[in-house]
Order: structure tokens, then C-alpha cells, then sequence
């Protein structure tokens, strides 16, 4: 039997505005196995972040369970909740704004120490932090510098070094590699790996980009407005995709081979609006193959195959 | 177990003031104003060793009456024989202390009403926000007129009135910079650390926060000066016949024609000491800033 | 094609510093490259190589203080940019030579229509009325497949998607010889990113439109570019075709650059990243800029300088391992 380290049922977030109810997140379910990587993939205002956000109750969900390791962490109190916090950590897309500007790469990475307790005394806080540094690939030179005067990948590394500083069991990655340069993407995946495979890790990795998703993750999710429209392994998904959203969007990624764009689907018009959605399925205004009851009744995830679910009426 | 000497100290970098503090004085105006304010702040500290209150500064010496500077008063005297450039001297004991201890003031309330409304939002912040825009729709030199009328003129309620006429500002400032700041992703990634909310005030909010309110304190002094000042001048300060700068002001109008100097002293003081502070205000504004890197 | 048609920009040696009160960034160091009429030129290149500079040094549109043009020439047809006044640059862009940004949600003025935005550039370079300019505003959102009625709104009602088309529209709004694309879809979701190369690809087809397209991204290169010319540190360390950079690659940099991206068709090959930062502009290295990241340097490499080598006709590469001449990269092996 599978290891589970978090299962997500019925997750909801709702946003009110002047306009209506902004559905962020709707009715999002999913589990993880403990050492592994599921990826959330999506592209902008589809909810994934949010739901990020809300694994860590950074964002209140409006209902739904978060059970992690057999604990809805939802009923937790606020300091039982900072206490399982330590388990479970996020790592920030953005390298310059989740860093305290006014704080050394010491600082930075020894706070979650500090704030735990878990080491005292400012020698043996420091030899944590500086193992932490060796670990990510940060020069010992470096810890009394400040976040502006590090370029993006050091200050993600340093970001990554706070995230496993007190040895969490899993890790929201919020596109972590998205704000950073080509070369530099692929060191830091390579860190993310192998701090998988050294600390046994799980991760759920947040990203638009499905290269990078395919090459990381053993499972993929991908969003659409807020909810989830197919999900499958990740070979499975890129061998079959049934959702006529995940094929658009496999087939728009740029290849950088000659002559790759051969079949490519090009969506029409823009993504509607999450903001009092009707019962009905959200893609299929944009959709090619959209038929009559698309527009009528909003389509549920079924398992296709075994591991493979796809909500769609034409599947 | 790495060697005793420990990583921090061998890497040693300059903190971020000295950062600062070096940036400030490649500024030449910051460098005259900060020339200028050191000289005032010794001589307010310093006058009462050197001049005696009584004899020099506010005797008078009619047969010495309306001398045009000289040798013996380098400044010259007023109408009542006393030596301009002591009683100066010793203006800048009022000046400096109203203007620094009514920014105290204004800073506590003000700083702490700022980053309730700032932080908590809501109802609390309207309320604090409407309040203080009352006090806005006053003019500053108009409230604190109203304020020492109702209290006496005295040095203190001086500083009293001068310190609340400012405090909106600092409202205004401090809710903008907590608002912006509370926002910023560093302060939810402490939040997913574990840190609980009053740790996240104190060592990543506040600290971010200082370098407009920094600013906004240098500003607020020069102008406090001057409204302390105008409040002397209109006879509702320091009441005489204590030498404040203001109060110099006014009573050499009626002796402007032929003896200008009466004036002419008191005002240099007024106009130097507040272009000291703005010019170490706006150079601190600039040094401050580290996007300005590059 | 390249050569036998007429060349609409040929930069030669050029070079574009940013003097600062205690250090100078060599932001673009002697780079040469022409465009032909019709094709698309990919410039790749990470942050901090020298495509924006050298994008804003075509139109002179560097901040100067602190930039400097310090040496080189700038020709649009038979137009040599450096030597033009103020006012006869003003007249070349927009008209001649147009300039697309990065990002569409500053690149647009939130006060003023969407219509009335591509109108001015019309009105600025063209003898035409107001309704005439406002005519062909409109002619101009249809062909980037905006709704002709949508002229009347403003920047903020549309997404990022279409606001990069109205400001595409307004840099094809006087049909120009040549335009500088920098990062356009960046900033855009993947599917929509799609939708606007798509449209580039057209316009290009139907007008004959030159293109410069700065981006990092090989896939799009690939998509849409017809010559690559790729920098490192300022300087152009390979160019050639679309074939010849991605089939015959020939510098370690770019090779570099293949190795790093996630290969969607073979998942579990591991990613291998160029070791290292790209080198401080105020401080670069003697001999060639990429050598101390570089796998297969030699101590000659970190001598001197590496001069454009050709390797065909229409292919150059700036790499002093080819000295000797039984030299070439792992990716060149297979191809």
C-alpha cells in the first residue's frame, strides 16, 4: 500500500469581491506519496498557487480537508498549527521579494531555528546555518551579505536553505525557478533533486512550465479555473493526454528543436471569468470539440485508466 | 566542528548604518547640514558654561541700546542694550530642544497610530484615519495657536503644540510604509517558519519601515522650528524675556528701518538651521533608498 | 536567402558602455550582425549578455548619461543611425524602425484609448486627418484580432495577452522596414503566448517585416527565427542559421544552453548545467568571457580574446578551442 503523506479533499477557496464570488480554488482533491513530486500545472489566475497557499493555511481555505500524515491540519489550533509547520515548508517563486531586505543570508536562514528553538547558542546556530550554506552551494564568504547584492539563483538558494533548515518532511515548490535564468533553472533543479533523494523528501512542485514538470514530477495535476481538469503520471500524461486544455497546452510549449511545431493547437479566445462560474464546464467556450451538454453541466473527474483521471464530457 | 572563530565575524561586512552612513556623506549638502546642526547641538549644550543667562543674555543695558555690530557685539544690540549674538547663542537652546522633543512626540503617537491603522486595517484604521484627517484640514501653525492659547505660553506647551500640530504626518507615513510592507512575501514566508505575529512586527515590519519615517523626522524638525518660530513671533512662545529666535524676530520689527539687524541675525538663524536639517533630510532620503545602487 | 536580399540593419563593431562614477559595465562589447528584408534574427542570451543594450543602441534609445555608443556603426537601410540629429531620429522610429518592450502592462498608457494609442503613431509619421488616423487604428486591431469596437477602451480592460497585440499593432501601425522585439511574450502564459507568435508569424509573411526577437527561450527560437545569433557577456559568441546554430552547434556556450533545458522527450536524462555566473560586466576576464565556466578551455582560451571564426559561409563562431583543428563540442559530434 502507498505511503500517503497528504491527501487533499474538497478543497475550496473563495475570494469575495464587489463583482461576485472569485472562485480561486474549486473543489481541488488529491494525494501525494510520501518521496515523491506531484506537479500542479496551470497557467495564470488557474488556482494553483492559491492552493499552494492553502497547504500551508498561509490562505485560509473556505471548506475542504487537508490531511496530513492522518491529521486534518485544518482543526489544528494556531500553535499546534506553527508546530506542524515544521514539517511542512514552501519555497517562493519570487528570489528577491521572499527575502527580508534588511536581513544577512545568516539571519535569513538561522530565523526558522530560532523561531522553532531547536538549537540554542549562537556557535552551534551558526555551524547549522553554515552546513545548511554548504548543502545548497552557498560560499561560506557569503553569509554576512544581503540579499541585493546576490543575484537571483544564490538568493533562491538561500530561500531553499530556509525551507530546509529544521529538516521538514514536505515542501510546496511555488514555481521556484520561474523568475531565474536558463542555466541557472537547471542548477537549482538539479539541488531540488538531489535534496529529494538526501533528506527524502516530498514535494509538490507549482509551475506553468511543462518541460520543466515533465522532467521533475511523478505526477502531474493540471488546473484550469480553479479546478482540477486531468491528472495521471507524469509519462502516462504526456504519452495520453485526454483533456482537450492539456493538449493545447503540450502542444503550444516551444520546443527547442527545428521543426516541432507541427499539430499545434491554438486556443481560441481568452479564459473566462472564475468570478460566480456557472455549472458548466469552464474550458468549453475556448474548447474545439465542445458539444452541447459542455455548456450545460459541469463534467467531474473520472479515473479513464487506471491512475489517470480526466474531467471531460467527451472522454 | 568548524574552528573557533566564528564564520560571521571572520566575513565581516559593514552594517547596513555604516552602509548608510557612508553613502550620506558623499552628499556635500549633507555634509554642510550635518556641519551645521554640530555646531548648533554643541553650542545648545555648551552656551550655559560659557555665557551667564542673567548678566549676558537677558540684563539690560539701556545706555548700550541699538548699537550697530561692532567689535564689542559682533552682532550689535537691540533696543534694550542686549548683545545680539549671545542672546542668539543662546536661542539655539529653545530652538533645537522644541523642535527635537515636539518630533518626539509627534513620533511616539504618531508611529503607533500609524501601524495599528497599518496592520490591523479595518474598521480600526478608519477610524484612526478620519481622525487624522481632521487634523490635517487644520492649518499646523493654527492648531498649535489654539493649543497654547488654551494651555499658556510656555516653553513646554510649546513643545506640546508644536508636537501634536505634526502628528498626522507621521500617521500618514507610517500606515503607508506598514501597509506596503505587511504585503511583501518575506513576511508570509516568516509566517510559514513559524514565527507568530508580534515577532513578524518587531524584527521584519518595523525595520523596513524606519527609512521614510527616518526621513520624515529630519523633515519635521525644520519645520517644527519654524513653527515654534512663527508662534514666538506672534507673541504666543517662549514668553520674554527669553532670547527664542522668533521672539528676536518680533521685536525687531518696529526697529527695521536703520537698525535691520535686529532682524537681519535671528532670521539667518532661523533660515540656516532649517536648510541644515532639509539638506540632511533629502540626502538621507537618497542614502537610504538601495535601489539606488545601481 | 541571406545575401542575395537587400540588407535592412547592418551593425558593425559596435560597442555600448555604461560609464558609472567608479566602475564602467561593458555592457556590449564589438558585436556585428545584418538583417535581411523578410527574416527574423532569434538574439538568445541570458540575463545580463547585452540583447537589451544592444536593442536600444540600434534606435539609440540608451539612457545617455550613463551610456555611451563608444565606437561601431549603425546603418537601417542606407540610413547610418549615429549620425542623424535628435529630430531625424525621432522621424525614423515608429516609421522605419519600431520597437516592441517586454512587458505590455507598462508598455501602455492607462489614460488614453487603445484606440487613440495606435492613432498617435499613425498621426506622427504620416500626412493623414485625425478620423483617417483613427480609420486605420481600427484596421489595425482587426488585423491582430482585435475586435474593431474594442477601439474605444482603455489599456486596463484587456489581459496581457491582447494588450501585447494592440501594442504589436501600434509598432506595425506604419508598416516599418524593421522591428526590435525584446521579450515579447515573457511575460505572457504559455498558450497565449502561443496566439502571439502565431500573429507575429503571419504579419511577418504578409508584410515582409525584419525582425530582431530578443529572448532567452530556444523554443521560441526555434518556432520562429530564421538566423540565431547568440551572446555571451556582450559579445555575439555564435551566430548562423536556424539550422546551423541547433543542428551544427558549434559553441560551448550554446551547447551549454541545449544541456540545461529538461528534454520533454527524454525525462530521465539528468539536466547538466553550466557550472557557475555569468562574469561581472565592470570586470570581465582576460581571455575569452566564458572560459572559467567552460568544460573544454585551454590556457590559450584564457589569453586572448577569440575572434568570429567561420565555419561556412553564413555560420561564425567566436571560440579559440577551434585552433586546433581536430576540436568539437559533444552536441557537434552527433550533428
Amino acid at each position: 500500500m502507498d505511503d500517503i503523506i497528504l491527501e487533499v479533499r474538497n478543497l475550496k477557496k473563495y475570494f469575495k469581491t464587489p463583482r461576485g464570488k472569485l472562485h480561486a480554488v474549486d473543489n481541488v482533491n488529491f494525494s501525494v506519496v510520501r518521496g515523491k513530486t506531484l506537479g500542479i500545472v496551470g497557467e495564470s489566475g488557474c488556482g494553483k498557487t492559491t492552493t499552494g497557499r492553502c497547504l500551508l493555511r498561509l490562505v485560509e481555505p473556505t471548506s475542504g480537508e487537508i490531511i496530513f500524515e492522518g491529521t486534518d491540519i485544518r482543526k489544528l489550533g494556531r500553535w499546534e498549527m506553527r508546530k506542524k509547520l515544521r514539517e511542512m515548508q514552501i519555497i517562493f517563486q519570487d528570489p528577491f521579494s521572499s527575502l527580508d531586505p534588511r536581513k544577512t543570508v545568516l539571519q535569513t536562514i538561522q530565523e526558522p531555528i530560532i523561531a522553532n528553538r531547536l538549537i540554542r547558542g549562537k556557535a552551534a546556530i551558526e555551524n547549522r546555518v553554515l552546513e545548511l550554506m554548504e548543502t545548497v552551494g552557498l560560499a561560506e564568504r557569503l553569509i554576512n551579505t544581503y540579499p541585493h547584492e546576490l543575484d537571483g539563483g544564490r538568493r533562491q538558494r538561500i530561500g531553499i536553505a530556509r525551507a530546509i533548515a529544521i529538516n521538514p518532511k514536505f515542501i510546496v515548490c511555488d514555481e521556484p525557478i520561474s523568475a531565474l535564468d536558463v542555466s541557472i533553472q537547471a542548477q537549482i533543479l538539479n539541488l531540488l533533486k538531489n535534496l529529494q533523494r538526501k533528506m527524502e523528501l516530498t514535494y509538490i512542485f507549482i509551475t506553468h512550465d511543462l518541460s520543466v514538470v515533465n522532467y521533475f514530477s511523478d505526477e502531474v495535476a493540471v488546473m484550469y479555473l480553479g479546478q482540477i481538469v486531468e491528472k495521471a503520471p507524469t509519462e502516462e500524461l504526456f504519452a495520453n493526454p485526454l483533456h482537450p486544455y492539456t493538449k493545447a497546452l503540450l502542444s503550444a510549449i516551444p520546443l527547442p528543436e527545428i521543426g516541432s511545431r507541427r499539430g499545434r493547437v491554438i486556443l481560441k479566445g481568452e479564459i473566462a471569468s472564475p468570478i460566480d462560474p456557472p455549472d458548466a464546464c469552464r474550458f468549453a467556450k475556448r474548447c474545439e470539440c465542445a458539444v452541447g451538454m459542455c455548456t450545460e453541466k459541469a463534467p467531474q473527474l473520472r479515473e479513464v485508466k487506471p491512475g489517470h483521471t480526466v474531467a471531460c464530457h467527451l472522454v | 566542528m568548524k574552528d573557533t572563530i566564528l564564520a560571521s565575524k571572520k566575513y565581516r561586512k559593514r552594517s547596513q548604518i555604516a552602509e548608510v552612513w557612508h553613502r550620506l556623506i558623499k552628499n556635500k549638502g549633507a555634509v554642510v547640514g550635518l556641519f551645521i546642526i554640530t555646531l548648533l547641538v554643541l553650542d545648545a549644550l555648551a552656551v550655559r558654561l560659557i555665557l551667564n543667562y542673567d548678566t549676558q543674555v537677558i540684563a539690560q543695558h539701556i545706555t548700550e541700546r541699538l548699537q550697530k555690530p561692532s567689535l564689542r557685539h559682533i552682532m550689535g544690540t537691540d533696543n534694550l542694550g542686549r548683545d545680539i549674538f549671545f542672546r542668539l547663542l543662546y536661542g539655539a537652546r529653545f530652538s533645537l530642544s522644541v523642535g527635537l522633543v515636539s518630533v518626539a512626540i509627534a513620533l511616539a503617537i504618531g508611529t503607533t497610530l500609524g501601524a495599528i491603522a497599518g496592520y490591523y486595517g479595518g474598521a480600526i484604521s478608519d477610524i484612526i484615519m478620519r481622525t487624522t484627517d481632521i487634523f490635517f484640514a487644520i492649518p499646523n501653525l493654527l492648531m498649535a495657536i489654539v493649543i497654547v492659547t488654551a494651555l499658556g505660553a510656555n516653553t513646554l506647551n510649546l513643545m506640546i503644540a508644536v508636537g501634536v500640530a505634526s502628528v498626522p504626518q507621521f500617521v500618514r507615513i507610517t500606515r503607508a510604509t506598514v501597509l506596503t510592507v505587511r504585503n511583501q512575501e518575506y513576511v508570509e514566508a516568516s509566517r510559514a517558519i513559524g514565527r507568530n505575529e508580534l515577532a513578524i512586527i518587531f524584527f521584519h515590519i518595523l525595520p523596513n519601515c524606519l527609512s521614510p519615517i527616518i526621513v520624515m523626522v529630519t523633515l519635521r524638525i525644520a519645520s517644527a522650528i519654524i513653527t515654534a518660530s512663527s508662534l514666538s513671533f506672534l507673541g504666543m512662545g517662549v514668553p520674554p524675556p527669553a532670547p527664542e529666535w522668533g521672539s528676536m524676530l518680533s521685536d525687531g520689527r518696529r526697529f527695521l528701518r536703520g537698525y535691520s539687524y535686529i532682524t537681519l541675525f535671528p532670521g539667518l538663524a532661523i533660515m540656516i538651521t532649517v536648510l541644515a536639517f532639509n539638506l540632511v533630510g533629502d540626502a538621507l532620503r537618497d542614502a537610504l533608498d538601495p535601489k539606488l545602487k545601481r | 536567402m541571406a545575401d542575395n536580399q537587400e540588407i535592412v540593419l547592418d551593425v558593425q563593431n559596435l560597442t555600448v558602455q555604461y560609464v558609472l562614477e567608479d566602475e564602467t559595465v561593458e555592457a556590449v562589447n564589438d558585436i556585428s550582425l545584418q538583417v535581411s528584408k523578410g527574416t527574423t534574427l532569434g538574439l538568445v542570451g541570458e540575463t545580463g549578455a547585452g540583447k537589451t543594450t544592444t536593442a536600444l543602441a540600434i534606435l539609440r534609445l540608451v539612457p545617455d548619461p550613463p551610456g555611451v555608443i563608444k565606437s561601431g556603426s549603425i546603418r537601417v537601410g542606407d540610413i547610418d543611425i549615429l549620425s542623424l540629429t535628435k529630430h531625424q531620429l525621432e522621424k525614423i522610429r515608429g516609421k522605419d524602425v519600431s520597437m516592441i518592450f517586454q512587458d505590455p502592462m507598462t508598455s501602455l498608457n492607462p489614460v488614453f484609448t487603445v484606440g487613440e494609442q495606435i492613432a498617435e503613431s499613425v498621426l506622427l509619421h504620416e500626412r493623414v486627418s485625425r478620423t483617417e488616423a483613427y480609420e486605420k487604428a481600427k484596421e489595425l486591431l482587426e488585423m491582430v484580432g482585435i475586435p474593431k469596437f474594442r477601439s474605444v477602451e482603455y489599456p486596463h480592460q484587456f489581459s496581457g495577452g491582447m494588450k501585447q497585440r494592440v501594442v504589436i499593432a501600434i509598432a506595425l501601425a506604419c508598416n516599418p522596414k524593421f522591428l526590435i522585439a525584446d521579450e515579447p511574450t515573457t511575460a505572457l502564459d504559455v498558450t497565449i503566448q502561443a496566439q502571439v507568435l502565431e500573429l507575429m508569424k503571419n504579419l511577418k509573411q504578409k508584410y515582409g517585416t525584419a525582425m530582431i526577437l530578443i529572448t532567452h527561450d530556444l523554443g521560441i527560437v526555434a518556432d520562429i527565427c530564421d538566423e540565431v545569433a547568440v551572446m555571451y557577456a556582450g559579445r555575439i559568441v555564435e551566430k548562423g542559421t536556424l539550422e546551423e546554430v541547433f543542428n551544427h552547434t558549434r559553441h560551448p556556450y550554446t551547447e551549454g544552453l541545449f544541456n540545461s533545458l529538461p528534454n520533454i522527450h527524454r525525462r530521465h536524462e539528468d539536466l547538466m548545467p553550466i557550472p557557475g555566473l555569468m562574469p561581472d560586466p565592470t570586470a570581465l576576464p582576460e581571455g575569452c568571457s566564458f572560459a572559467p565556466r567552460c568544460s573544454y578551455a585551454t590556457a590559450a582560451c584564457r589569453e586572448r580574446q577569440p575572434y568570429p571564426r567561420s565555419v561556412s559561409l553564413t555560420h561564425t563562431v567566436r571560440c579559440t578551442a577551434y585552433d586546433d583543428p581536430n576540436f568539437m563540442i559533444r552536441r557537434g559530434r552527433h550533428g
